[in-house]
């Protein structure tokens, strides 16, 4: 009985580690690996994000970079994944794509701006 | 005088070609003013000449101001600090001193300490010392608005996220935050708790109380898909209905609209920092670039009077130029 919990226990305990690092901030990993920099681009412009749904693979690294004159941030439905700070015009925030799954998020500042993550396997 | 509109406040509210040729001449450097259901206006030079258009018998009269944006520095406005400045100084030349301010929101372009500290500092030279705010969602965009409560709510005795009342010569203000905790695909908010504490804190006014109540994002929808507006909203002005009269002050939109509904009379104010496009007229909200010798007339600031037994107050916006 005590070893079933303590499974139980284990398991959960997995669950949330890995509720919270499905996502993890580009700056906490050292390396990206030779799918990662450079694509997976999403453009902020006139109060939107492009592409607005973005497909990527478990360790892909994704850009936001905001081209308009307003700051915008990117802000995880459901706290899935670390927020942006306030992005003024032509700063960038990166993340690398953790779990696959399908992930929502949008500007805490507009937040009729929103957007999807897909991540693959 | 040929420029006006006369419409009933109680019935059928502003005739709308009269309403949208105002609108016309507040982007032109004009006055204009709602006093008692009859809208009227005036030139900014007949103003200076005779300093009339403004109501000289109020009992009470304060000042709004709104979306400041320190910080901002793009081409619609290189110098945001130095349009507000200018702002003050018109604060400053009026004959008769507002007793107080109303700054409604976006004090700062990105929340940042260095943002408040210039706008506190350029405040300093304005005659009105006393000032009461509200947050826009430029002010909360790290801490969920930790800092500015720490900065600019700390003397009302706020709130949950900093929504809070006050009298002021038998007028009942209420500033209330709709800028926090906002969903995805939403807009502005106000939320339960502050409703809540809405009902609760109208409960004992008579309904001869005049009301104005202040917020960043317009309490009305205005554009929805440009996030102007505020999703339960009508709950609030629900419990404010059987007051016989309501004025509701809101920034965020950068320019001068106007609606009125039953005894509720909405108004956003004019930016000090840039002017936004007219609702639908640009591919987004941001701002807006227009000639530089045009700017100034597309800032400005509103002026509200109340006087003892009119029902309506008087609401007059004056252009920076």
């Amino acid at each position: 009985m005590n070893t079933f919990i303590s499974k139980i226990k284990i398991a959960a305990l997995l669950c949330g580690i890995s509720g919270f690092s499905v996502l993890a901030l580009a700056g906490e990993m050292k390396d990206t690996g030779t799918s990662g920099a450079g694509q997976n681009k999403i453009e902020i412009k006139d109060f939107a994000f492009n592409p607005q749904t973005i497909t990527v693979k478990s360790g892909d690294k994704i850009t936001w970079i905001n081209r308009d004159e307003e700051p915008h941030t990117v802000v995880s439905v459901g706290k899935k994944f670390q927020r942006s700070s306030g992005l003024d015009t032509d700063q960038e925030f990166s993340i690398i794509a953790g779990a696959p799954g399908t992930y929502e998020y949008f500007c805490s500042v507009h937040p009729k701006m929103t957007g999807t993550i897909v991540v693959k396997k | 005088m040929s420029n006006y509109i006369s419409h009933d406040h109680e019935h059928d509210g502003i005739d709308r070609r009269g309403f949208l040729k105002c609108m016309a001449w507040a982007g032109t450097g004009v006055l204009w003013t709602i006093s008692g259901g009859v809208l009227v206006s005036k030139t900014l030079a007949e103003v200076a000449k005779t300093g009339s258009s403004l109501p000289t018998a109020t009992d009470l009269s304060f000042l709004q101001i709104s979306d400041s944006h320190i910080g901002f520095n793009k081409a619609a406005n290189k110098d945001v600090t130095e349009t507000f400045k200018i702002a003050l100084d018109r604060i400053n030349a009026m004959p008769t001193p507002p007793s107080f301010l109303i700054h409604t929101g976006d004090i700062s372009q990105l929340s940042k300490p260095e943002e408040f500290d210039t706008f506190d500092q350029i405040l300093k030279s304005c005659r009105t010392k006393d000032v009461f705010y509200v947050p826009g969602e430029h002010d909360v965009i790290n801490d969920g608005g930790k800092m500015y409560r720490e900065r600019y709510l700390k003397n009302v005795q706020g709130k949950g996220s900093g929504w809070y009342s006050f009298n002021k010569n038998g007028v009942h203000f209420i500033g209330l935050v709709n800028v926090l905790d906002l969903q995805a695909g939403g807009l502005g908010q106000l939320g339960d708790d502050q409703l809540e504490w809405l009902e609760d804190d109208v409960k004992g006014l008579g309904a001869d109380t005049p009301i104005v109540v202040f917020a960043h994002i317009p309490l009305w929808s205005v554009y929805p898909k440009w996030g102007w507006g505020t999703s339960d909203s009508e709950r609030a002005l629900g419990y404010l209905k059987r007051f016989g009269s309501v004025t509701v002050l809101n920034g965020h939109i950068h320019q001068v609209l106007q609606k009125v509904e039953g005894n509720v009379t909405f108004h956003t104010a004019m930016s000090t920092a840039f002017p936004q496009a007219a609702p639908g007229d640009a591919p987004s909200p941001g701002p807006l670039n227009v000639p530089a010798e045009k700017l100034r007339s597309m800032l400005g600031l509103t002026s509200v009077q109340y006087k003892q037994g009119k029902t309506a107050l008087a609401v007059v916006d004056s252009t920076l130029s």
